[in-house]
């Protein structure tokens, strides 16, 4: 008994109050550029109680002191499988992030797969990534429900713990969706379409019954209740389209149903710049360094810098892997992107700000400000150079990692 | 001599013609070119970091390394300005799929008659992508879905018509190549004739290699007694009795620290040259390995796993390894890693604690070694072959960027030129005509 409140209370001192000394502080604020000589201070609550130049902020005794050279807030990928699809690639054991017995099936949710204690989320959590947008993956039309976890979290105990139980959902178009049925990218909208029009008047009918009395409210249904929450746009629509034709599809689609849309992968964005910034959808691009096959054949490592350049909002990806590696880390991909013309520091906003950003928890994440969320990457030099080590890694303000990786 | 090297030969005075009538009647049009890069941060891999160096080369051959008061440039030679370049020598991929590679049909486990030459593609944008990675030679390897998917080719990314055009010639006067064998998961398949197990795929493997013992006696007594006499060629175990004279090296793809061993064992019985490939938990038996003296090379992967084998996947295989001696060099195994980050591998190794020496060599001179070309390729020394590489920095640096690739002399890629930017960057067309190979990919 003893021993477990000792346990207790190391776990009480661990969280909470450290202060963190950076020679380069990324805040991820206002310019992007760091500052020289930080402090963020992290509290007790979990929350950043200070963050500035050195000279301004007086570390309170009681803090324990981490330095380092370079600073981030804690990685965030803004589009993952990890704790869905397992490290062994062993399936009906560890790979869930995939069922293929209907190609629509916005019902699976993410919480009754996600497997925290998958040695892969640790891999992650070491190397610097904080928070995943992880789930179902691409592969069928609509393939199921993705949700935002921090990577500290072992099991789904309840919605509590996770940011955003139900933060997309996730649907694909394309040459990876189709199969017998749908067998050509035709049918795959005419497909979605018609599931999109069931919902519509489904949520007529709930609207109705909201302003008449003597309506029923139809009963539910698991499936279309989905689809009716992505129509309220409660829910946004994370479209994966490659190709330029696939991409169109989903900027029609989203014309049409007046859903939010999130466009995931857009390896030929380049040829349609204009049009996604005029419908003012975000990308969460494919990883960098994805496989120049099938529908990733015309990518381009220039991508994010050509969606930078033209003002289209973006983030970047770990997405999913079938084999090797089963799973990407998310700034390495970021980094391969600045070396092919993106700024250094719009590489980092790409995989922590413009992330929180996409995924709605901007006033959670995504940047060192007092209040946020203390979560923390520690480097030992610029955090997208491949030599560089990820020294320390703190959640909620509790150091979760000091490897030097 | 190379077909190729004729061709270029008899064509470059054809092509310098109107230049000669125009200013240079005197010069003799059959010369061969001297150029001279200087100013260059260079990396001979040999010998240490140069600063301010010039590289000279004539024709195909480098002339001279060396720092720039040292080196006497020639008159007649073109000066390149290579200020705040690197040069450093071509690189070397030990295991790669490009050029739609392909080797034996699932009819077999072991198919040593095979060769992947006849399946090469050289106008695939894989090869491309490749030269714009800054790899001047690469072994084109079948997949490890057999226990011995075929004979491998080792080529010259020089811009080719026909595989032919790629070939290295040895000094025996056969081409150059190995034998890709495999252990562990992807061979074990339970069906038409392939193993279930670990123990039946040693096994199958060990009675191959004891019949070409036997065919080998056969054919020495043959010989002897019947020299007139034509042999009756056997295909598959012609190529295993090469392989136990020595005259080709295994490239055997292993993963599992116990799939390792029992490639050790059968080396130790069979006597032949071998090469570990992949080798994820070379780190369990690294000592094992440096006192059996085989050379690894390695992958490198941004995570472990994709099948229980590469569970235990660690990056600082190449620090243990190259720690106690052994000869490590790196691959892509591309479409696993594409060829253009492969530099990039190297920067991992650093990462976990290998030397920038090493990991220097590891991309360069020790996959020569490998590939027994290091008499000609692999470092930037006088004498051999002008293969190198002109990057924009450090070659760690994950913003550096290859800016030209040569191979002999000749340049094969030229990120300046669009067409070649096409493959280095990608972006719409750069990749029609390309497909993955190898096993495993699709699953």
């Amino acid at each position: 008994m003893f021993k477990a409140i000792l346990a207790l209370a190391l776990t009480a001192i661990s969280h909470g109050q450290i202060a963190v000394k950076a020679d380069l502080l990324f805040t991820m604020t206002g310019d992007l550029k760091p500052i020289k000589d930080g402090v963020v201070l992290c509290g007790k609550n979990g929350k950043i109680r200070a963050v500035g130049p050195a000279s301004q902020i007086k570390i309170p005794k009681g803090y324990q002191t981490l330095t380092a050279k370079v600073v981030t807030p804690g990685i965030i990928d803004a589009h993952a499988t990890v704790g869905l699809s397992g490290i062994l690639n062993s399936p009906k054991h560890d790979q869930e992030q995939l069922e293929k017995s209907s190609p629509i099936q916005p019902e699976l949710r993410a919480v009754d797969a996600y497997n925290g204690r998958d040695p892969l989320v640790k891999w992650l959590r070491d190397l610097g990534v904080t928070t995943v947008n992880t789930g179902h993956a691409p592969g069928t039309l609509i393939s199921g429900q993705l949700m935002v976890v921090k990577t500290n979290v072992p099991s789904i105990t309840s919605m509590k713990d996770t940011l955003v139980p139900t933060s997309a959902v996730a649907s694909t178009l394309g040459a990876k969706a189709l199969s017998k049925s749908p067998g050509t990218r035709s049918k795959a909208i005419a497909m979605l379409r018609a599931e999109l029009m069931k919902a519509q008047s489904r949520l007529l009918k709930i609207e109705e019954a909201k302003d008449d009395e003597e309506k029923e409210k139809p009963d539910a249904n698991l499936r279309l209740d989905v689809l009716v929450d992505i129509l309220n746009k409660k829910i946004p629509l994370l479209m994966n389209a490659q190709r330029h034709q696939d991409i169109a599809a989903a900027l029609r689609l989203q014309e049409e149903f007046g859903f939010k849309l999130i466009l995931d992968g857009a390896a030929e964005a380049y040829l349609l710049l204009d049009e996604i910034k005029a419908a003012k959808v975000p990308v969460i691009v494919h990883p960098t360094m994805g496989r120049p096959f099938g529908d990733l054949e015309n990518m381009t490592f220039t991508l994010a810098a050509q969606l930078h350049k033209a003002g289209i909002p973006f983030a970047f990806q770990s997405g999913y892997e079938a084999y090797v590696p089963k799973t990407r880390v998310v700034h390495f991909e970021a980094a391969m992107a600045a070396a092919y013309g993106l700024p250094q520091e719009v590489a980092l906003a790409a995989c922590t700000i413009q992330s929180a950003k996409i995924l709605g928890l901007e006033k959670k994440i995504g940047s060192l400000e007092k209040g946020k969320h203390a979560d923390l990457a520690l480097f030992d030099g610029d955090p997208l150079e491949t030599t560089t080590h990820t020294t320390g890694v703190i959640i909620e303000s509790q150091l979760v990692s000091a490897l030097a990786k | 001599m190379r077909p190729r090297k004729l061709i270029a030969i008899a064509l470059a005075p054809l092509l310098l013609l109107p230049f000669f009538f125009s200013s240079a009647q005197e010069s003799p049009p059959l010369e061969v070119k001297i150029r001279a890069y200087t100013n260059a941060t260079i990396y001979p891999v040999s010998s240490p970091r140069i600063e301010k160096g010039t590289l000279l080369i004539k024709g195909d051959t480098i002339l001279a390394v060396g720092p720039g008061k040292e080196v006497k440039i020639p008159a007649d030679a073109e000066v390149i300005d290579a200020s705040g370049k690197t040069i450093i020598p071509g690189l070397i991929c030990t295991h790669s799929h490009i050029g739609s590679v392909a080797g034996g049909d699932y009819s077999s486990p072991i198919q040593p008659e095979v060769r992947v030459l006849d399946s090469i593609d050289v106008r695939n944008t894989s090869i491309d992508k490749a030269r714009a990675g800054g790899i001047t030679t690469a072994n084109l390897m079948s997949g490890s879905g057999h226990l011995l998917s075929g004979q491998t080719i080792y080529l010259k990314l020089r811009k080719g018509n026909t595989v032919e055009d790629l070939f290295i010639e040895q000094p025996d006067g056969t081409i150059a190549y190995g034998v890709k064998m495999a252990n562990g998961t992807n061979s074990i398949r339970d069906n038409g004739g392939f193993p279930g197990t670990r123990g039946k795929s040693a096994a199958l493997v060990r009675q191959k290699f004891i019949d070409a013992r036997a065919y080998l006696e056969k054919r020495r007594k043959h010989q002897k007694e019947k020299p007139d006499e034509a042999f009756e060629r056997d295909l598959a175990l012609e190529t295993l009795a090469d392989i136990l004279e020595g005259k080709r090296t295994v490239h055997h793809h292993t993963h599992r620290h116990d799939d390792i061993l029992t490639v050790l064992r059968l080396k130790e019985e069979f006597g032949f040259k071998v090469v570990l490939h992949h080798v994820s938990e070379a780190w369990k038996v690294a000592d094992e390995i440096a006192a059996a003296k085989v050379p690894c090379s390695l992958i490198f992967l941004d995570s472990p796993g994709g099948k229980l084998e590469a569970r235990d996947f660690e990056w600082k295989n190449g620090a243990e390894l190259s720690k106690r001696g052994v000869v490590t060099a790196f691959h892509t195994d591309d479409p696993i890693n594409d060829s253009r980050w492969f530099l990039r591998n190297a920067a991992v190794g650093v990462r976990a604690g290998m030397s920038r020496q090493k990991a220097l060599e590891g991309l360069t001179l020790a996959g020569a070694k490998m590939l027994d070309l290091d008499q000609s390729i692999g470092s930037l020394d006088p004498g051999k072959q002008a293969d190198f590489v002109i990057l924009s920095g450090d070659p760690f640096s994950i913003y550096t960027r290859v800016l030209e690739t040569h191979v002999e002399g000749e340049k094969v890629f030229d990120l300046e030129n669009p067409s070649d930017r096409l493959f280095a960057e990608g972006g719409y067309g750069a990749g029609h005509n390309r497909e993955a190979s190898g096993c495993c990919f699709y699953r």
